[in-house]
């Protein structure tokens, strides 16, 4: 059918302007030079191949008479796990809400929350963790402060994330019927997260016994320090039960985990 | 523009009487002043309410009905002039006066702006969050004994106690707004204002929510302010008719005194 207006049909493709064609040759360039500066060498890695073909060989069957051991080991990285989550997670809540713009109390409160969330979350966990190690010694709670500050970093920023999300309207209702901060924050926000919440924590514990296998390496206590000796011993078996034994509480983790989630956040039927 | 609209800064007769009776009157704007930028959204609006009178707000989008409604309880705040509600000066009001008064003042909002995920009782129960401290009014099953009975009454009031323990969020818009009045009946106002609070309700809904606010005015004497576009809403549950025409106001009579081809002259149609 002809068209009626003298506007004519927007063509199918637009030509880029000059900063995106700049921006894309950078992004080329950036990679061109991340990959000469990695090192990258196929020759090496096809060098490689058949030690990694003796060390898996090494590894099989893995040796099962220390697993009464290891378990025990991994149990307490998983409590190491949970307990720096939940360390975590209680001070990320009053973190969150003094850095999410709609319910922090001062500019510069919402500033300094920001600064601490970005802090932890920027710095990686093992230099977390070798700050621990080195202030409050070799162990287990070097661990679970590590996780914490990892997880205040992760949650603190996803709350507040989801605190500035929600929608602002029944928030004027309750103004409007004289309810205060204090009480709009309990009554409707954090109801309204609570999903959001929910949701976070369970990622956060997930990534926590991930990371809680590694941080044994730089001696922040869990499983990881078993698996540096068995390694550096050259006991690939006993490594490959760990590593195993790691896997299978991971697996184990994210499924509770995505069970979790199902049940509490599925619709009910109404 | 119509043969009903007042010619501008002209009082009616009836808005002379109305004057009269000032002391008597719940709620009084005068020379109200609110500027959104470049636009004058009230440009010296004054008005004063009678005692258990329900008032229909009349005017295109844009006319500064929305923003006189929001300007009573001081959500928004006027450039100039001043409002007096149950004879405090809102606008002079520190916080914790500011929100004793908020807590008489009912206010239903055309979205009925509930919190989704908790039940019926307990978003009933947060009307007396202005006039008791929120631990008590926070959820339902924390409540005191008193508190839970008036939130139950109040949704029995409005026809829903077999939702009570129903999530908002699967309610049906009709019944939400009913459940956002039984909020504002919890705060037990002396003033309801609603903004448009048929708006987004089918027809039937729509002449519940009417007939709901029009008993309460009735019957429990709460002054009623409410804007709308319907028309015949207007001429069946006010007693009085106000048009508003970019912050002023144009026509001000009882709806007793109009009919249904005045008000559509009045929107030019």
């Amino acid at each position: 059918m002809a068209s009626s207006t003298t506007i004519p049909l927007p063509p199918r493709f637009s030509y880029p302007g000059v900063l995106r064609v700049i921006a894309i040759i950078g992004i080329f360039a950036l990679i061109s030079i991340s990959l000469q500066g990695a090192d990258i060498s196929p020759r090496a890695f096809i060098e490689g191949l058949p030690y990694m073909w003796d060390v898996l060989k090494d590894m099989f069957p893995p040796r099962v008479d220390r697993l009464p051991n290891i378990g025990v080991l991994l149990l307490d990285t998983f409590y190491m796990a949970v307990a720096g989550t939940t360390l975590g997670v209680l001070v990320s809540f009053p973190l969150a809400i003094c850095a999410a713009r709609t319910t922090t109390p001062h500019g510069i409160v919402y500033q300094l929350a920001r600064a601490g969330v970005s802090l932890a979350r920027t710095v990686p966990d093992l230099v977390w963790a070798l700050f621990f190690v080195v202030t409050v010694g070799i162990g287990a709670f070097a661990g679970v402060l590590t996780i914490a500050v990892d997880t205040l970093g992760f949650c603190g920023r996803f709350f507040a994330e989801s605190i500035e999300e929600t929608e602002r309207s029944p928030e004027e209702a309750l103004r409007a019927l004289g309810a205060g901060k204090i009480a709009i924050l309990a009554t409707y926000i954090l109801p309204s997260c609570t999903p959001s919440f929910i949701n976070t924590i369970l990622f956060s514990l997930e990534k926590a016994v991930r990371s809680s296998v590694v941080l044994g390496l730089v001696g922040a206590g869990g499983i990881g320090v078993e698996l540096k000796v068995a390694m550096d011993t050259f006991q690939y078996d006993e490594a490959c039960t760990i590593i195993l034994a790691i896997f299978a509480l991971v697996v184990v983790v994210e499924q509770i985990s995505t069970r979790a989630r199902r049940a509490l956040l599925e619709e009910p039927h109404s | 523009m119509t043969n009903v609209a007042l010619k501008q800064n002209e009082l009616t007769e009836y808005e002379q009487s109305t004057m009269s009776s000032v002391a008597d009157s719940p709620l009084q704007v005068f020379e109200l002043e609110k500027r959104f930028g470049d636009q004058r959204v009230l440009q010296g609006l004054t008005l004063s309410l009678k005692a258990g009178e329900a008032t229909a707000l009349l005017g295109s989008n844009g006319s500064g009905k929305s923003t006189l409604l929001r300007t009573i309880p001081k959500l928004i705040s006027p450039d100039a002039g001043s409002v007096s509600v149950l004879g405090k000066d809102v606008l002079s009001l520190k916080s914790r006066d500011l929100k004793n008064l908020r807590s008489q003042i009912g206010f239903v909002f055309q979205k009925h702006n509930l919190v989704p995920r908790l039940n019926a009782l307990t978003n009933t129960l947060h009307g007396a969050l202005g006039r008791t401290s929120f631990g008590r009014a926070w959820f339902h099953s924390i409540a005191p004994k008193e508190l839970r009975e008036q939130a139950y009454s109040c949704l029995e009031r409005v026809d829903l106690a077999a939702h009570a323990a129903k999530q908002t969020r699967h309610l049906s818009g009709g019944q939400s707004q009913r459940v956002a009045i039984a909020r504002a009946l919890m705060q037990q106002p002396k003033i309801m204002l609603a903004d448009e609070p048929v708006a987004s309700l089918d027809p039937e809904a729509g002449e519940h929510i009417m007939q709901l606010l029009r008993s309460l005015s009735e019957h429990e004497g709460i002054t009623l302010l409410f804007s709308t576009h319907h028309l015949e809403h207007a001429l069946q549950y006010a007693d009085r008719i106000v048009g508003l025409v970019k912050g002023k106001i144009v026509l001000d009579k009882p709806s007793a005194e109009l009919d249904i081809q005045s008000l559509r002259e009045f929107y030019g149609e």
